[in-house]
């Protein structure tokens, strides 16, 4: 699907509508505003923030290396516990969801067993399923076996994704060739070496989208870590920001200082992400549009 | 590419039409290896949470008399309670304002991409879809900021007009504040989903139908949109179970818009308020249970009834 999708786009000739370049300009503007404001604002003190300067440019001194000491050195440096705590999250939760998926999704598409059209009908239906309309049960049931407030009951929960198995499904039901495996089964191979060197690297892309999709799902994620973890030191980068937050809008005239640190947090929060999408951006590009073509 | 819940005739292989009838074991067994991690986190946590809540929400917690088997009552406490039916009577409204502007921007970005061709379209196409890559928490945060009163440059904006500028985080115009915010969320990435369905598509379609003297409207409008009702198809269903379970974005702009967003402002709130604020895990379960039940057998009723014209999922 990558493939063709970057040839379609070569073949065709560079086509220049000026009005709709405009309109795209605006647009840009509109998606860019935000990420605008906290790239100027994390550059200002308080006195800079609430002074009356201009919201949408730097003050006199622009102070992003203060910020940023403020923001690592504030409260011990927790927002560097954070950090890894939420990359420690994303990455396990991400690759560990991701691996389950792709065992799922190419077991059903390419086994027939008893048992096969329920279990997969079910596993549509959870995809309709609301992943917060499971957090409160979820967490009583992890506080009965005394897994809350522990790294266990953000990551187990996070290895959830059933829409992740129905990617996978759709994608190697119509990349990997029967044929393929059949050939390699007649060749001696077994199934596990099979599946690890005939199938596995021809699911690479969707691999690559699912697991970004895991992992941008479990970084993003705040419903669950907020229910399931009191402790400070266990919070990921969404939860602990948003206490700030609280914390600062509680008291608006002793916390003002705190809204420097939260916009760089903000910031410094999103950059490892924006990396990641930029970088990996023609392996998630086509594998996106899995099950929404045809 | 329907959503067959009865799926017709097992993908196309050859290989088992030589061994059915009888499945080999052997094969069974394999494949159920496959299945069987995904299986066990799939039955342990989303069908034991989900049977739990179902049985917790039977029951009820009283300071006097213990715990109590009370079959529907906290359902039909529920479905009587303002805080609930106001909260859910948000979601829905917000879902008929939300979907449709939603998707209406985001197939209108994915069409002007798929025609303009140019260096700054493919950069546009990038920036538009960043947003996807911000947590909910902090896309919230950067809005709340650009509509704060301190910190925001509408003030600004409105004075050079000599207007006032208006408060989106006010009682009256919240609702407009959130739609703009999950708007600039997740039309960037419904935007790629539908512009890869749309590269997806024959070009020689377009030529043909050039040379039969089409317009660039009548391509538009009688080829592209109605070749990727698939994927608007499922954009629609991701967007309505996004928004009925709405829960971070009214948390965070809580603290900022003082009195516009109460404790139970969606049912997801009411929810964490009734479990986490009241410790009232009964009542938040069966909240947590009806929400979910709504919004599966909203979201499967929809899929049944487009089943036939348009097809995805499967």
């Amino acid at each position: 699907m990558t493939v063709s999708i970057d040839a379609a786009s070569r073949r065709r000739r560079p086509q220049r509508h000026l009005p709709l370049q405009i309109l795209l300009g605006f647009l840009l503007v509109y998606f860019l505003i935000p990420f605008w404001w906290v790239v100027v604002n994390s550059s200002k003190d308080a006195s800079g923030l609430f002074g009356g300067g201009s919201a949408l440019w730097f003050a006199e001194d622009v102070d992003f290396i203060g910020n940023l000491r403020e923001l690592f050195t504030y409260s011990g440096g927790i927002y560097t516990r954070w950090l890894l705590n939420s990359t420690l999250y994303a990455v396990v939760g991400g690759v560990g969801a991701t691996a389950l998926a792709v065992l799922a999704g190419y077991g059903f598409a390419k086994y027939r067993f008893a048992g096969r059209r329920f279990s997969f009908a079910v596993l549509l239906g959870a995809v309709m399923v609301p992943a917060t309309a499971l957090v409160i049960p979820t967490f009583i049931m992890f506080s009965r076996l005394g897994l809350t407030n522990t790294i266990w009951a953000v990551i187990l929960p996070s290895l959830l994704n059933p829409f992740g198995v129905y990617l996978m499904h759709v994608y190697v039901r119509d990349a990997v060739p029967d044929e393929l495996l059949d050939a390699a089964r007649v060749d001696g191979a077994g199934e596990l070496r099979s599946f690890l060197q005939v199938a596995l690297p021809m699911m690479r892309p969707a691999m690559v989208t699912v697991l970004l999709l895991s992992i941008v799902a479990t970084w993003n994620n705040y419903f669950l870590p907020l229910a399931m973890l009191s402790d400070n030191d266990l919070y990921p980068v969404t939860v602990g920001i948003g206490q700030w937050q609280g914390i600062a809008s509680a008291n608006n005239s002793g916390g003002t200082s705190l809204w420097s640190i939260i916009i760089m947090g903000s910031l410094v929060s999103v950059i490892p992400l924006i990396i990641a999408f930029l970088t990996l951006q023609r392996h998630w590009r086509g594998g996106l549009a899995i099950g929404s073509l045809k | 590419m329907t959503l067959q819940i009865t799926e017709t005739a097992p993908p196309r292989t050859p290989k088992t039409r030589r061994k059915a009838p009888k499945l080999p074991l052997r094969e069974q067994l394999i494949g159920w290896l496959f299945i069987g991690p995904f299986g066990l986190v799939f039955l342990a946590f989303l069908v034991a949470p989900l049977v739990y809540a179902l049985y917790l929400s039977l029951f009820r917690k009283a300071m006097i008399g213990g715990t109590s088997f009370v079959l529907l009552e906290n359902y039909t406490k529920a479905f009587t309670d303002p805080s609930f039916l106001d909260g859910a009577w948000f979601v829905i409204r917000f879902s008929l304002v939300l979907i449709p502007v939603q998707m209406l921007i985001s197939l209108a970005m994915a069409l002007i991409l798929d025609m303009v061709t140019s260096r700054f379209a493919r950069f546009s196409r990038l920036m538009i879809f960043l947003p996807y890559a911000i947590p909910a928490v902090i896309g919230a945060l950067m809005w709340g900021f650009l509509y704060s009163k301190n910190f925001g440059p509408l003030g600004d904006f409105f004075g050079l007009f000599g207007a006032t500028a208006p408060d989106f985080l006010s009682r009256d115009l919240i609702f407009y504040g959130l739609l703009n915010i999950v708007t600039w969320q997740w039309a960037g990435y419904y935007m790629i989903i539908l512009y890869a369905a749309l590269q997806g598509i024959d070009p020689t379609l377009y030529e043909a139908a050039r040379i039969d003297g089409a317009s660039n409207w009548q391509i538009t409008l009688r080829i592209k949109i109605p070749l990727i009702t698939p994927a608007l198809l499922l954009i629609l269903v991701f967007a309505l179970i996004g928004t009925l379970q709405f829960f971070n974005e009214p948390k965070i702009l809580r603290d900022l818009a003082a009195g516009a967003i109460g404790p139970d402002f969606t049912p997801n709130m009411y929810a964490y308020q009734q479990a986490f604020g009241l410790a009232n895990f009964n009542y938040g379960s069966a909240i947590s249970f009806a929400l979910g039940a709504v919004v599966f057998v909203c979201v499967y009723i929809f899929l049944f009834a487009t089943r036939k014209r348009g097809s995805f999922l499967s």
